[in-house]
């Protein structure tokens, strides 16, 4: 009995020990994961009504598009200080794409995020003037996505 | 016995002088491209269009860091790691001394001014498919560009890859046709063929590859395995890739998918480039995109 005990003491460690290498994220980071991630649902939201007109496919309406242009701005001023925390990234978490360069590269990420905020905020006037002007500012703001997912993003596997 | 022997060294010599001969570095007839005048407005859609900056450019480059080719980047791949070289017009470290013939012979032979083979990293094997006026406009443009003297870094590969001249063979088995999309195309989707094929160089990474790194033609813009070891480059032939033109244009332009995700890492260098090309241009590659046989 005490061998076979302590074989499943065994067994139950091992296991545990395994559990914890593959981890699934802790409560703190799956919360942040999916509050960035629910973030960018909603840049994608704003955008799709936008880019819908961009090319066609919804009618322009200045009042509509503006307000999804504003909502971008808004997104964009949104605090990120609790979104970030050291351990989200991909080689520490799961469900993430974000790379551990991000944390490195701080002074070029508030770069990067501050010329979001101008793209959002040239697009908040431009998609309240025309549809020409809208169609001007998606590539720029774009871009200004891309900007992050260029350098801080790894590839989809 | 004695015979059979000399005949055997007599057939190996003359195969040794045939490979030898087989596997010179190819050249382009000097007089026709020093007559050729370029155009700075031309060679700079051809910048763009071949994505120079892409490579050339120093290592995390942007804005107008970006036109400065002053090289850096490293490629990692099975045979080694590639560097970029610098290819501003500085007359040390860079092209600075080159003419018009000189751009011909490495980007439609992969032959250096020195008469060396180029690495196939460097992506001759599409540009090879470019108009003679193409590379006169594009060394007319680059000329304009700013110079930088940081030098060239050496190239890191192991035996046997680094026997230049057994790229001249690797040349003859995987130059690849002219034309790889064949048949009746109009002429959005011909100027489309021009721009993916060639210039664009977009089936050096979206095509397949075979343990030598050639490319598989029977299996063009099929998806790949990202030579850096991590996810993988997607199939952009009919049988997965189902975006409208509408899509892909605006793809190509502002970078956004369907979806409004963006897109990110070596793709989101392509679409900086893409968006410098006329609308036309981005039009006539997803005219293209849409007639290439699916690759299942």
């Amino acid at each position: 009995m005490k061998v076979i005990s302590k074989c499943v003491l065994a067994a139950a460690f091992v296991t545990g020990l395994g559990s914890a290498v593959f981890a699934e994220n802790d409560a703190a980071t799956d919360s942040v994961i999916k509050a960035r991630q629910g973030q960018m649902q909603l840049y994608a939201h704003n955008l799709g009504l936008l880019g819908g007109m961009a090319k066609g496919a919804v009618p322009y309406n200045a009042d509509a598009a503006k307000a999804a242009a504003s909502s971008l701005v808004l997104l964009t001023q949104l605090d990120a200080s609790r979104l970030w925390p050291q351990g989200s990234d991909e080689m520490s978490a799961d469900n993430t794409r974000a790379l551990p360069d991000l944390w490195d590269n701080q002074d070029d990420v508030m770069k990067k995020a501050m010329a979001l905020s101008e793209a959002a905020a040239a697009m908040e006037i431009a998609s309240g003037t025309s549809l020409e002007s809208l169609q001007g500012a998606m590539g720029p703001l774009g871009g200004a996505c891309g900007g992050c997912h260029k350098a801080y993003r790894a590839p989809e596997n | 016995m004695k015979r059979p022997l000399r005949y055997g060294v007599l057939f190996g010599l003359l195969a040794g002088a045939v490979g030898w001969w087989a596997t010179a570095p190819e050249r382009v007839p000097e007089a026709q491209f020093a007559a050729l005048r370029g155009d700075v407005a031309r060679g700079e859609i051809v910048f763009w269009a071949g994505g120079c900056a892409a490579c050339h450019s120093p290592p995390q480059a942007e804005g107008t860091d970006r036109i400065v080719l002053s090289g850096g980047r490293s490629f990692v791949s099975d045979f080694g790691t590639f560097y970029a070289p610098n290819i501003s017009p500085d007359p040390e470290h860079g092209l600075g001394t080159w003419k018009t013939g000189d751009l011909a012979n490495a980007m439609l032979h992969g032959t250096s001014p020195a008469g060396q083979h180029y690495y196939p990293a460097f992506p001759y094997t599409s540009y090879a498919r470019a108009s003679p006026q193409d590379v006169a406009d594009l060394w007319t443009f680059l000329q304009t560009l700013p110079a930088s003297d940081i030098p060239s870094k050496a190239h890191e590969v192991g035996f046997p890859f680094s026997i230049r001249r057994a790229l001249g063979g690797w040349k003859i088995l995987f130059g690849g046709p002219p034309r790889i999309l064949t048949g009746n195309l109009s002429p959005e989707a011909a100027r489309g063929r021009d721009l993916v094929e060639g210039l664009g160089h977009c089936g050096e990474c979206h095509s397949p590859r075979n343990a030598l790194g050639g490319i598989d033609y029977d299996r063009w813009l099929g998806g790949a395995p990202n030579p850096s070891g991590k996810g993988k480059i997607p199939n952009i032939t009919p049988a997965k890739l189902d975006w409208s033109e509408t899509d892909l244009v605006e793809y190509f332009t502002s970078g956004f998918t369907p979806e409004y995700d963006s897109a990110g890492g070596e793709m989101a260098e392509v679409v900086q480039n893409l968006a410098h090309l006329p609308l036309a241009d981005r039009q006539a590659i997803a005219a293209y995109l849409k007639a290439v046989p699916a690759v299942e």
